[in-house]
């Protein structure tokens, strides 16, 4: 495999990996704090149909990317309401809000379909983006590529290292004993969904306004779930998460390229099955090597949390 | 006084009823709307698969106004809920009901068989009954043009094929372009990359990077959505679209599409079913019978070149063209139909091998 | 703290539990108007027909009870599970293996009588949902391996594995080179029970299986285990109750039960092997087995419930147009209400003023 065929090939892997990436890291903010959202498809959805709408409107990228991360987060907060205040149960309001976002972006983008859009316009660095292979890969990307990688140092940062991190954990670590320290533990979880929506938000953006610029309903076709499962994969740590989404990316996008050189054939369905099997392979490995106790999940995952009287 | 009122209230009853008995009377007299139902695989929404065919159901509702009225239900899952969906469309009075899937066909005959004063019709599949006709087009004579076009305008000899799932309608596709291809350039090469869903637009993307990014300059597909001409488009290279007309997406870069027009097949059928000729059939229409158009050639198809394609599209509707002529090797080089015959309708709608230039 | 809180009740009130859902039901009706009427629908029209009428015909009965009878049948299996805090998120794929199993049987005894068919295709779909399960168990109980991870991986799997084998080996010889196995023979599918209806042999299973599964939490002693398990993890732990012992019996459990409707999907409604088996049933299943609150009984309710929705969406969508997009919203919308409205009867609200020294509040 030629340089240039590996660097175009890195290229569309960074296209398959962001918006999952996106969502995965809004998703372990989310997580971290004790909550479980499983209604990842339905915020990526409407972030997509909203930021292509506004674009459509008002020809502004960034005022798309901003509604779409506004439209993530209104569904976060229905989700919200209901698992942190009302306290139902977390994994059936994530599946009920996958269902209810579904149906809600087709719905909104009806009147969307069959429109063209500008592509999310990319970088162009005089000098710098034109290099031979490094240049467009490193300096040739859309605004929310440099975004995801930007918030997955943000977010790694943010939960290794700083106080409110620490804070964010504790609330999901150890609800009881956070709440007795003084946090309010609702009030982290709150914004932590929101957070997880908003940039869910822009995952689904990315699909509608940089993969592939339409509105098709329907369009994020599974990612959403993928997301979640990056989030485990990565054992709830934003580097692993970025390492596993472009290794998830990069083993679709293997297959595709694999099959489009003509040269090896191996039965597709078999190949498809890879990124998955690999998972689980990689999981086991992990799970019987010396670190295990270090890649559970937060303790608190999943439940309702009520101020103790 | 209490009587006089009663009596007239009475009059004025009876004479309500009267009235209302004599309009139900003649508007049973006045005949019913045919009420035609469909039953999609995916929201109209798709631009593509579904969306042709509800454009012919549209077109069906402008050509009769009121006498249909029609009744279609999205993304019907291939299965049980398949034939729930029929059932229900059959006892809500549907005389004439479009299944617009392969996967819907055990279902449609076994509620035809409940329903046997009912029409069925049912697209792409290959069984029939009494009430049930069977529907399709012959996309490959579309992808001849395409072949023969891609064949002509391609400097690396690479055509890309962005594929959905290995059936034969697809193979068959994939095949046409292949040999149209080589007959005008005889070390093309069609490259076929497998998506294994029809509809994934963000994966026809990529895919068809993958095989831009290898060596194609012209993209064909058989996928529902514009995403791996839209990408053509942005690489700079040609392509077409397939299913409708897909150059909102990509205007430079569209070389032609092949269009489903179901609308004048659906208008033809739902006439024979008001005026009480229908029969069932298994039909399978191309150029001819115009179930397919080419869409306007783009600016990059030169003028000699769109003769040759319109030449192609005459000879199909006249016969003397058909787009498997021998003779055909398939991929290991065999012999497989000779010099001279054409492959029969049968072996066509069976196919599952390969031809020489495919590499899939 | 001063203010509204809501706060657990020490006992769940029986009269809102019941109640709520009637509740729920009545605020997604309100919405569902407002819906319905912002998109230009009778609005009445749309809800009679998404809720009235799947009643009102002995064969539209069957139907929602069709569909409702592999739900609950997988509810149940994965609620008992979830009791124990056992994530089986992968029941979809454990549905396609057991169908996998079922059908193979069904196309290795193709052309032969005899009533032994149906009963091993049963079990072989039985056997096919374990097999399944017992990977991600396996990797749980042996390893600690996540086993939403796992289970929902093996369900892509499955899926890619049963269009391997519908697309290649199992594939009709006589059928054209379609995707799809040969139709299955007379004795080796579910007929109908009741003329008029395609009400197979699944739907009292369901029941049956829902009653036994309601007996073994509350009278057996692993019932109980599981109970413990996923209320009380270190009391479990301190009683001896094996952690490991009840993740297998909740994988293999959902895993079995969900292979047995995959079975009876293939050998009843569909009767063939075809690359794309349910709907999404296994995560439906999901959804059925919370909003039954993971009991039994319940989830026999919320899977008509649910089965409803999906009967009466296609319905309303026939009868007066109603977009499929808005029968998904209006699903999202049901469950929404119904997941809320269930906060009254488990929580309530008080107010709670100054908190005095001393003497209690």
């Amino acid at each position: 495999m030629s340089i240039e065929l590996l660097g175009a090939m890195l290229l569309t892997v960074i296209g398959a990996a962001t918006p999952l990436l996106c969502a995965a890291l809004g998703e372990v903010v989310t997580e971290r704090s004790g909550v479980l959202n499983l209604g990842v498809e339905g915020m990526m959805l409407a972030g997509a149909v909203s930021g292509f709408a506004t674009v459509v409107a008002s020809g502004s990228h960034l005022l798309g990317l901003l509604t779409a991360a506004a439209a993530g987060a209104a569904l976060a907060l229905v989700f919200a309401v209901l698992t942190l205040t009302l306290m139902a149960n977390q994994v059936a309001t994530g599946l009920a809000l996958t269902i209810f976002g579904v149906g809600l972006s087709a719905l909104a983008g009806a009147g969307f379909v069959g429109m063209p859009v500008a592509a999310l316009p990319r970088l162009a660095v005089p000098g710098l983006s034109d290099l031979p292979g490094l240049g467009p890969l490193l300096f040739g990307q859309d605004m929310l590529v440099y975004l995801s990688l930007a918030m997955t140092v943000a977010v790694a940062y943010f939960l290794a290292r700083s106080r409110a991190g620490l804070i964010l954990r504790a609330c999901g670590e150890s609800d009881v004993a956070a709440h007795a320290i003084g946090y309010h533990v609702i009030r982290v979880r709150y914004v932590a969904v929101l957070f997880g929506g908003a940039m869910s938000g822009l995952g689904g953006a990315y699909l509608s306004l940089a993969a592939t610029p339409m509105w098709i309903e329907n369009m994020t076709a599974g990612r959403g779930w993928i997301a979640l499962v990056l989030v485990a994969f990565g054992s709830w740590r934003a580097w692993r998460i970025c390492a596993g989404a472009y290794l998830f990316g990069g083993m679709t996008i293997l297959q595709l390229y694999v099959q489009g050189s003509g040269r090896l054939y191996v039965p597709s369905q078999i190949m498809s099955m890879l990124p998955y099997l690999a998972t689980i392979a990689l999981l086991t490995m992990i799970a019987s090597g010396p670190w295990r106790s270090r890649f559970d999940a937060p303790a608190c995952l999943g439940k309702p949390f009520s101020p103790p009287a | 006084m209490l009587c006089n009122m009663n009596r007239r209230r009475f009059l004025q009853a009876t004479a309500a009823t009267g009235l209302a008995a004599l309009q139900g009377i003649v508007s049973a007299w006045a005949a019913e709307p045919l009420k035609i139902g469909f039953v999609y695989v995916g929201p109209i929404g798709d631009y593509g698969w579904t969306h042709g065919h509800d454009l012919g159901r549209k077109a069906v509702e402008a050509h009769f106004g009121n006498k249909v009225k029609t009744t279609y239900v999205e993304s019907v899952a291939e299965g049980p809920d398949a034939e729930r969906v029929m059932r229900q469309l059959a006892q809500q009075g549907h005389g004439l009901i479009f299944t617009t899937s392969f996967g819907y066909m055990e279902q449609t005959l076994r509620v035809a068989r409940q329903f046997p004063k009912l029409k069925f019709e049912h697209a792409t599949g290959y069984k029939t009954a009494a009430n049930v006709s069977a529907y399709n087009a012959r996309f490959y004579e579309g992808r001849a043009v395409v072949g023969h076009i891609a064949g002509k305008l391609t400097r690396t000899g690479k055509i890309g094929y962005v594929a959905s799932v290995p059936i034969p309608e697809v193979v068959m596709g994939i095949n046409a372009t292949a040999l149209a291809a080589r007959k005008v350039r005889p070390d093309a090469e069609v490259r076929v990359v497998w998506v294994h869903t029809w509809f994934d637009p963000a994966r026809e993307a990529d895919a068809a990077r993958a095989l831009i990014d290898q060596g194609v300059d012209i993209m064909t597909q058989h996928t529902d959505s514009p995403a791996p001409l839209q990408v053509a488009e942005s690489r700079g290279i040609l392509g077409f679209g397939v299913a409708s007309d897909m150059k909102t997406y990509a205007p430079r870069a569209q070389l032609s599409a092949i269009l489903d027009l179901w609308g004048d097949y659906y208008i033809g059928r739902v006439q024979a079913v008001l005026d009480g000729t229908w029969k069932s059939q298994s039909i399978w229409y191309g150029f001819k019978d115009k179930m397919l158009a080419m869409a306007p050639y783009g600016e990059a198809v030169p003028e000699a070149l769109r003769q040759e394609a319109d030449a192609i599209v005459a000879g199909t509707i006249n016969g003397s063209y058909h787009a498997f002529t021998g003779p055909i090797k398939n991929h290991k080089g065999e012999i497989v139909v000779q010099d001279g015959a054409h492959m029969s309708d049968e072996d066509l709608l069976k196919m599952n091998w390969y031809v020489e230039g495919v590499t899939a | 703290m001063i203010g509204w809180r809501i706060e657990r009740r020490y006992e769940v009130s029986r009269a809102l539990l019941y109640s709520t859902p009637v509740l729920a039901v009545a605020l997604t009706l309100a919405a569902g108007i407002g819906l319905f009427g912002g998109l230009g629908i009778d609005a009445w029209a749309a809800l009679y027909h998404c809720f009235i009428e799947p009643f009102e015909t002995l064969s539209s009965i069957g139907e929602v009870l069709i569909k409702a009878a592999p739900l609950i049948m997988m509810a149940v299996g994965l609620g008992i599970g979830f009791r124990a805090n056992v994530w089986n998120i992968g029941a979809e794929g454990q549905l396609t293996l057991g169908a996998v199993a079922s059908g193979g049987v069904a196309l290795l005894f193709w052309g032969h009588e005899g009533s032994f068919i149906l009963p091993l295709m049963m079990l072989a779909g039985i056997a096919g949902g374990m097999l399944w399960a017992a990977i991600p168990a396996f990797l749980k109980a042996r390893l600690d391996v996540n086993e939403i991870l796992t289970s929902l991986m093996l369900t892509y799997v499955a899926g890619l594995l049963l269009g391997t084998l519908v697309y290649g080996p199992w594939k009709d010889p006589e059928g054209m080179n379609f995707p799809q196995s040969r139709m299955f023979s007379a004795w080796e599918t579910v007929d109908p029970l009741l003329a008029g209806t395609r009400i197979h042999i699944g739907v009292p299973l369901a029941l049956v299986v829902a009653l036994a599964a309601a007996l073994l939490i509350e009278r057996t002693l692993i019932g109980f285990e599981i109970k413990v398990a996923g209320l009380a993890p270190s009391a479990a732990r301190y009683a001896g109750f094996r952690r490991d012992r009840v993740v297998w019996l909740a994988f293999l459990l959902s895993g079995g039960l969900a292979g047995l409707a995959g079975m009876l999907e293939v050998a009843g409604p569909i009767g063939q092997l075809v690359p794309v088996i349910t709907p999404g049933y296994g995560f439906t299943a999901i959804i059925v087995a919370f909003l039954g609150r993971l009991n039994p009984i319940g989830i026999i309710a919320a899977g008509v419930l649910l089965a409803l929705s999906y009967v009466g969406g296609e319905n309303a969508q026939i009868a007066v147009g109603l977009p499929r997009a808005a029968t998904g919203m209006f699903q999202g919308l049901l469950l929404f209400f119904l997941l809320a409205t269930d906060c009254l009867a488990r929580y309530r609200i008080r107010w709670v003023g100054r908190v005095c020294d001393g003497d209690g509040t």
